[in-house]
């Protein structure tokens, strides 16, 4: 393979002149959520926080599948494109794939994408297409009135399963991880300014990244991050994830275990050099995955912030330098070449 | 001995052995030659699903017809004049097809006590006197082949693998085929194996000169050189000719081709195909199922680039919800069919027209969209062009319907130049379209098509998706009046394509028939050839094909009314007919064998005499 010449991130992304604001970016559509609802944040926060990307507002395109927040698009003054359920990561592949001064956003919640789309985020995450994939986790399906969905966790009482859920829940983190992604996150509606930057980074970086965002739904999921929001409690539960960082939260210590993997102790029990210190690049995802783990299986401590974040080149690039290399190898195609290639016959 | 030559008109060869034999390579060869020679010619590969079904029985067979000529013929040949049977499992399985007279060149080698025992033959039919009506030539293929190549350093195995070369030597010999094609083509072939190469062509020298020096075969056949339009000849497969025409839909349209597929039978040679032409911009992409594969075609689309998928029956079942998807957010997609034997698995490596109402109506709510069929193997690129012409320019999913007789046959194609293929191209939305404001759904007055805005076009910025959307601004809307209006304005731009393709035109050289036979997709041949034998033999009887199956040509109504009676042979349960009863309320005679096989000339031929004698 011939050395990449093509876009990383969003270098082919075309720079903005104007300076602009939140306001360029909110487009013109009344916004529909329940009020109370945990979009409302994200949606402010994603707004609040494009303009700093300096990028050519046209050149932003969010897809989304269905779903409460894959609503998203409308209220975007970018192109945007509501598709059908669980299916935005396969059509998003495609824009990505053949347009790279595209910045190409992937909204979905967690049926969406866990669901009925699980197939096309484990595809996209492993082929590493430039997406950002915004994953909103209220571990319910709110537009379809409240079942339980692939986060659920186990018991839950919903419309579906009056005597409790039966089946495990998918930890999203872990899945993307199992599938190799390039660069996987979590954070939380409520938290702006970590919100905004994890999506900064995620922005940034070439390949697809996955954020997952914990968000509530007051309607039919009420108070499922009730925890992490808790000023008693949060700074004890949240594992704050930051590279080069020792991973710690207020009382709370991750150190390697005695069996070979990971474990969470007291914080004042272990020196300062016992402490995991955060490595986000590790090529090998194996760490990121035992730290994805932590959060079982009852929520006592969290990692928030980003898990993984390597450098292998995206599939649209190599994409692109498939093409750029046939071209190298034998010329543009020509159409009358093409045609009369092989073996052929005149008569008359 | 100097052997007898004897002119012919006409041949149709026949090549069957075990999968393992090669034998879609040697009638591949076999063709090669005879279009290099200039007769016309028309294939029918037939060949198992499994790849190597148990070795020596009858589901493991694989044929290759050829048919070939010195005037212009239309389909792969009813019976075949010669069967060339590679064991006795060959034998069995295409004796039914044979007429009595025909010649049978036989491997005795393969007529073993357990090969026979094997497809249930209690005794040896070569020495038997069971095929005493035809002309049996007994051939010890493999050990003739094995002693030719005694001087190479060859396992025996291996040396017996060359038997096709050496079957196709003879039967190049046979019918005066030029044998430098087929040398340079294993020259080429085994490069980097140049005993192989050498070896084989010995087997396929030693053929020939065995048919040069033998007693078996006192007579060798000519066959002229047909008279075709003056021009550049090339042969081509329905799937070849397929993929390139969707080539040359993106060159004609300027629109680079994205490519999103998942591979399946028979569609997956389109995708092969396309990814070999990088250098044309061209990207495929194989996705993790059909799903992903429209939705890709379907963003890149979004992008501006003719977004295609190509895939069967099942996977077009699969991707119903996004083609809606495309239906409802207007954008151009072409969704390319290739037919097989259904439902569900149904018969994967055989031919079928089934999948006519699932193209027409397979999707969740009011969702027209274009139908086009191609009608032989080269058709397949016209068809595509005009999939994509409609598809740009209407912004709408197209389905193009081909099957597996086209997909694999193959027919001499009089190679188009890039000059004479209509432009197709349209200008992307650049400007605001309601004073200062952009409207995504403000539709062109004669097409009815709405505005194609790509994204990076500054100004432009909007919202699409699947949610019913207010006229005019696309906004999402729930409002009953608008709903209504949005469904009937669909509707109304597919039927409007009506005024934009070619009458459908009836061949009738004297005026004067009663009886119009009807057709569409891959039957063409076969009802042609059939409408050729009725009027040789004095009787009258038009015909006309149809290419687009939705909308229907303007004068479809007028032509069906003009016919005492409408004969519509069709490989399904009567699918279109269905369509033009209730439609034009004409009382359409049903022709429907679903057989996973094409019609033969003469079958057809037969009905329609019935139906004339029934006047
Ligand atoms: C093919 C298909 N099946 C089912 C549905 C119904 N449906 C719409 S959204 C949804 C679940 C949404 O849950 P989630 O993705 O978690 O999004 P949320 O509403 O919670 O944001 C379902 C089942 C649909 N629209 N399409
Ligand atoms: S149902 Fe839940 S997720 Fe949906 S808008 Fe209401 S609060 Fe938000
Ligand atoms: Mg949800």
């Amino acid at each position: 393979m011939s050395e990449l010449v093509n876009g990383r991130g969003l270098s082919l992304v075309p720079k903005s002149d104007a300076k602009q604001t939140m306001k360029d970016y909110k487009s013109d559509q009344e916004v529909r959520w329940c009020p109370g609802c945990g979009d409302y944040a994200i949606l402010a926060a994603v707004q609040s926080f494009v303009p700093e990307l300096g990028l050519k507002r046209e050149n932003m395109v969010f897809v989304s599948g269905i779903g409460c927040s894959s609503r998203f698009p409308y209220y975007m003054n970018t192109y945007g494109f509501h598709s059908i359920h669980g299916r935005a990561p396969a059509i998003a592949t495609g824009l990505a794939a053949s347009r790279p001064d595209l910045s190409v956003w992937v909204i979905t919640g967690d049926g969406d994408s866990l669901s009925i789309g699980g197939n096309h985020l484990i595809h996209a995450l492993r082929r590493n297409v430039n997406l950002n994939i915004l994953l909103f986790n209220n571990r319910i399906y709110g537009l379809t009135k409240g079942q339980y969905s692939p986060t659920s966790e186990v018991g839950k009482i919903t419309k579906s399963t009056p005597m409790g859920s039966l089946d495990k829940p998918f930890n999203p983190i872990s899945l993307a991880l199992g599938a190799e992604a390039s660069f996987v996150a979590r954070t939380i509606d409520s938290d702006r300014k970590h919100l905004q930057s994890v999506l900064r980074e995620a922005a940034e970086h070439n390949g697809t990244s996955l954020v997952e965002i914990y968000q509530n739904c007051n309607i039919f999921n009420d108070g499922a991050f009730d925890q992490l929001k808790d000023p008693e409690q949060r700074d004890d539960i949240t594992l704050r994830l930051e590279h080069g960082q020792p991973i710690v939260s207020a009382s709370k210590a991750v150190r390697r275990a005695a069996d070979g993997g990971i474990e969470v102790v007291e914080r004042a029990s272990v020196r300062e050099e016992e402490i995991l210190v955060h490595d986000a690049h590790r090529a090998d995802p194996s760490l990121a995955f035992a730290l994805s783990r932590l959060d079982e299986p009852a929520f006592e401590h969290v990692p928030i912030g980003i898990f993984r974040s390597v450098d292998r080149p995206s599939y649209d690039e190599l994409m692109a330098t498939q093409l750029e290399e046939a071209v190298a190898q034998s010329g543009p195609g020509d159409l009358d070449n093409l045609l009369l290639a092989g073996d052929t016959w005149r008569i008359g | 001995m100097t052997k007898q030559v004897q002119q012919l008109d006409r041949v149709i060869i026949r090549f069957a052995g075990d999968s393992g034999d090669g034998m879609q390579l040697t009638g591949d060869r076999f063709t090669a030659g005879t279009a290099e020679f200039g007769n016309d010619l028309s294939t029918l590969p037939n060949f198992p699903a499994e790849i190597r079904a148990p070795a020596g029985t009858l589901p493991g067979v694989s044929s290759f017809q050829l048919h070939f000529a010195d005037h212009d013929i239309l389909t792969p040949g009813d019976a075949p004049n010669v069967l060339v049977a590679m064991n006795p499992a060959a034998l069995k399985a295409n004796l039914g097809d044979l007429p009595r007279g025909a010649d049978i060149i036989a491997n005795t080698d393969e007529f073993t006590k357990r090969n026979l025992q094997k497809v249930g033959y209690d005794a040896n039919p070569l020495e038997d006197g069971s095929l005493a009506e035809w002309r049996v030539h007994p051939v010890p293929l493999t050990s003739l082949t094995v002693k030719a190549l005694e001087d190479f350093d060859l396992s025996k195995k291996d040396a017996e693998r060359s038997k096709n070369m050496f079957a196709l030597g003879l039967l190049s010999w046979l019918y005066h085929r030029p044998t430098e094609a087929t040398i340079s083509f294993l020259e080429t072939k085994f490069a980097k194996k140049p005993d192989i190469a050498k070896a084989n062509i010995a087997a396929f020298t030693a053929g020939w000169n065995y048919g040069e020096t033998t007693e078996s075969f006192s007579v060798s056949y000519e066959v002229k050189p047909a008279q075709l339009p003056p021009g550049v000849y090339r042969n081509i497969s329905g799937n070849q000719a397929l993929a390139y025409g969707l080539i040359a839909a993106s060159v004609q349209s300027k629109l680079p081709l994205f490519l999103g597929s998942y591979p399946i039978t028979p569609a997956s040679d389109i995708l092969h195909e396309l990814s070999r032409h990088k250098r044309f911009g061209i990207r495929t992409f194989q996705a993790e199922d059909e799903i992903a594969g429209v939705g890709a075609a379907l963003g890149a689309s979004f992008g501006g680039a003719l977004g295609v998928t190509t895939t069967s029956g099942p996977g077009v079942a699969l991707k119903a919800e996004t083609v809606g998807l495309a239906v409802t957010t207007e954008l151009p997609l072409i969704v390319v069919d290739v037919q097989r034997a259904g439902p569900s698995t149904g018969m994967p490596t055989k031919t079928e027209q089934t999948d006519l109402l699932m193209a027409m109506f397979g999707r969740n709510g009011e969702s027209p969209l274009p139908v086009v069929a191609a009608m032989s193997p080269s058709d397949c690129f016209d068809a595509a062009v005009e999939a994509a012409r409609l598809a740009v320019k209407y912004r709408t999913p197209v389905m193009l319907l081909s099957d597996g007789y086209l997909a694999n046959g193959s027919e001499p194609w009089k190679v188009p130049s890039a000059a004479e293929l209509p432009d197709i191209s349209v200008p992307f939305a650049t400007e605001p379209n309601d004073g200062e404001a952009f409207l995504p759904f403000k539709r062109d007055p004669e097409t009815l098509a709405r505005p194609w805005a790509v994204p990076g076009t500054a100004g432009l910025e909007h919202r699409i998706g699947g949610i019913e959307k207010a006229d005019g601004t696309g906004n999402i809307s729930y409002d009953p009046d608008n709903h209504d209006r949005m469904v009937r304005l669909r509707q109304a731009k597919i039927d409007g394509i009506a005024k934009d393709i070619p009458a459908l035109e009836v061949d009738d050289p004297d005026g004067d028939a009663r009886v119009l036979v009807l057709g569409w997709g891959s039957t063409y041949g076969p009802i042609a050839a059939a409408v050729r034998r009725i009027r040789k033999s004095g009787g009258k009887v038009a015909q006309a094909h149809l290419r687009h199956l939705n909308p229907l040509p303007a004068n479809t109504g007028e032509v069906l009314k003009s016919y005492d009676k409408v004969l519509l042979p069709e490989i399904n349960l009567g699918q279109l007919a269905l369509l033009l009863r209730a439609r034009f309320l004409v009382d359409i005679i049903s022709y429907n064998r679903v057989r996973g096989l094409p019609f033969k000339a003469e079958e057809l031929a037969g009905v329609i005499q019935d139906v004339i004698d029934s006047e």
